[in-house]
């Protein structure tokens, strides 16, 4: 099933172009990576694809329905957004940011009753974090955020999740978890855009992999096809020597 | 904070509010019994039966002398603090007052002006009012002159907007008139409740209240702001209506409690940080407790002001000068992890 679609999708700062005339479609079950170097217009892909900023041409389409003509809270209800999370200025307990994700169910005007207490509970127990629901948000540490984050793009129960670069900062066992985590989260059915800096992992965990180059969308599949040391070597300039051992691919600098 | 009694505790500041400004109607040079006050309300709501000499007494001692001046002190301390409060979290700032966008230099211009105009009280207010919101309206428009609506230039237009009317407010006072009109403006301007004009408090009054409450109700759309506006808006919040109304409802509050009151200053920053530390930092009950204690707080303060010496001294100068010292405190908790 087509969760959402980008018909090509341009963006420009001034004359500058940004993307240019991109063209994909997310479905359920897919884990993607988006692969690109630092400028190749990966958050500007996101924010375009929430509907944070306004294609210069092309649409993005949410099951089928042009985003300009949905309601932000009938997109959020469709497609959460987990970012790369910062401290905020006032101790919010992660229970209530963690409840936030329930907003685009209930509206503003309601207060939460017990089954988005539960949704919560429920959120926070599946990701481990049960026993920080009490804590001040600006007191974890970068790893738990990013749970908390992710509990919250899980409250909102929307068939799609678009997060940014969501294992930069974190150690490597919370890379390792919270990787496995969005694996089983698309087998479940979701559909999962990621940015990222690391092929390695795109190779380990994504099922499907986007390259953005220079603005363009250079390539879209199966990672094993994609990521090689030739890929690597036009996207970040470096070259690296690529060894295939044990179904697995690895890439060491030369 | 235990849940338990952090949930009480908006229904607890409300309560303390009242008992202080019950207190501030006893207290005071002719001081009045509680048991005083209870017959003469119930006289009043013809049940009782006082002397006709004592309760004409306690009339004008309670109704006329105190009631306005308690009333306007309960309105101009809730409403700057609740506006802090909610500057704050709309802004996401803890450093942020409700001067910010250039409210209180508008409204100081406006009052010179009309005291050089040789304005009565009620015109004076006014137009301290209509200046405050024009003020207001310049830095948000500054702000959108450059076609976005982010916060960093709604605070850098706020700043024009405040150096424009601090100008405007010099230039006033080096026209007026140094023997008469200067001294009565540098007077209104250190803020006071001793000339609460009561004609300006029946028309002020009211909105000011209605505001207060609109804008401690809206706690929970405060609330969805609380992380960045990307976030908000992917959550499905309408980010700019909240910001903006909250924008025009603490503009409004802070035009209205100047016009009352001049210039009081400090409550807006002291007492929503004050709050915070009671209650965290959700708006649904952080804007509540806020109104409460910031009533309490210029109660006290004005009583201090009254009682402290034969005259009075300027209520903004004792505001400041508590605000200050209990600001460093509040500080001190703050650094241990409040923020």
């Amino acid at each position: 099933m087509t969760l959402l679609t980008a018909d090509r999708l341009s963006y420009r700062l001034g004359d500058r172009p940004i993307l240019d005339h991109l063209s994909f479609s997310i479905e359920a079950g897919d884990n993607i990576a988006l692969l690109g170097a630092n400028g190749a217009g990966k958050t500007t892909l996101l924010r375009l694809l929430l509907g944070l900023l306004k294609p210069a041409a092309g649409q993005v389409l949410l099951h089928g329905l042009p985003l300009p003509g949905l309601s932000r809270r009938s997109i959020a209800r469709q497609m959460a957004y987990v970012p790369q999370s910062h401290v905020p200025s006032f101790p919010f307990s992660v229970a209530h940011i963690v409840a936030q994700g329930r907003l685009p169910a209930t509206g503003l005007g309601h207060a939460p009753d017990s089954a988005d207490e539960d949704h919560v509970r429920e959120a926070l127990v599946e990701l481990g974090i049960d026993h920080l629901r009490a804590r001040p948000y600006t007191e974890l540490s970068g790893g738990e955020r990013q749970l908390v984050l992710i509990a919250r793009a899980m409250v909102q129960r929307a068939r799609l999740i678009i997060l940014d670069e969501p294992v930069t900062g974190l150690d490597y066992g919370h890379q390792l978890r919270l990787l496995a985590l969005l694996e089983q989260l698309a087998e479940r059915g979701l559909g999962l855009l990621s940015s990222s800096h690391r092929p390695e992992q795109a190779l380990a965990s994504a099922t499907r992999v986007l390259v953005l180059h220079e603005g363009r969308l250079i390539a879209d599949g199966a990672p094993y096809d994609i990521i090689d040391s030739d890929l690597i070597r036009r996207l970040y300039q470096v070259d690296v020597k690529q060894i295939d051992a044990a179904d697995h691919r690895f890439f060491i600098p030369c | 904070m235990p849940a338990f009694t952090s949930s009480r505790l908006p229904l607890l500041s409300v309560l303390l509010l009242i008992a202080a400004s019950i207190m501030a109607l006893l207290l005071g040079r002719y001081a009045i019994s509680l048991r005083d006050l209870w017959q003469f309300i119930a006289t009043l709501c013809g049940v009782g039966d006082m002397p006709q000499q004592r309760y004409q007494l306690i009339h004008s001692v309670v109704i006329e002398a105190r009631l306005p001046r308690i009333l306007a002190g309960v309105l101009v301390g809730a409403g700057l603090s609740v506006s802090g409060a909610a500057y704050q979290a709309v802004f996401r700032n803890p450093l942020v007052s409700p001067g910010l966008l250039g409210v209180l230099s508008g409204c100081a211009f406006g009052a010179a002006l009309g005291i050089v105009w040789h304005l009565h009280p009620l015109p004076i207010a006014v137009l301290a009012c209509l200046t405050g919101l024009i003020a207001v309206a310049v830095g948000v428009g500054i702000a959108h002159l450059f076609q976005t609506s982010s916060i960093l230039l709604l605070v850098l237009g706020g700043i024009v907007a405040n150096a424009l009317f601090t100008s405007l407010l010099s230039i006033t006072q080096y026209l007026a008139d140094p023997v008469d009109q200067l001294p009565s403006i540098v007077y209104w301007l250190l803020g006071s409740l001793s000339a609460v004009d009561l004609p300006t408090l029946l028309l002020t009054g009211p909105i000011l209240a209605v505001a207060i409450v609109v804008l401690c109700l809206g706690g929970r759309a405060i609330d969805a702001l609380s992380l960045s506006d990307d976030e908000a808006y992917s959550l499905g919040v309408p980010v700019q209506k909240i910001r903006y109304g909250v924008i025009v409802l603490a503009t409004l509050i802070c035009a209205l409690t100047v016009s009352l009151a001049g210039m009081v200053g400090w409550i807006g920053l002291l007492v929503p940080h004050l709050a915070r530390l009671l209650v965290g930092p959700g708006n649904q009950r952080l804007l509540i407790v806020s109104a409460s204690l910031g009533g309490v707080f210029l109660l006290a303060a004005d009583g201090v002001a009254r009682s402290l010496t034969a005259g009075e001294i300027p209520l903004g100068i004792i505001t400041e000068l508590f605000g200050a010292l209990a600001f460093v405190l509040v500080l001190h908790r703050v650094r241990k992890g409040w923020l």
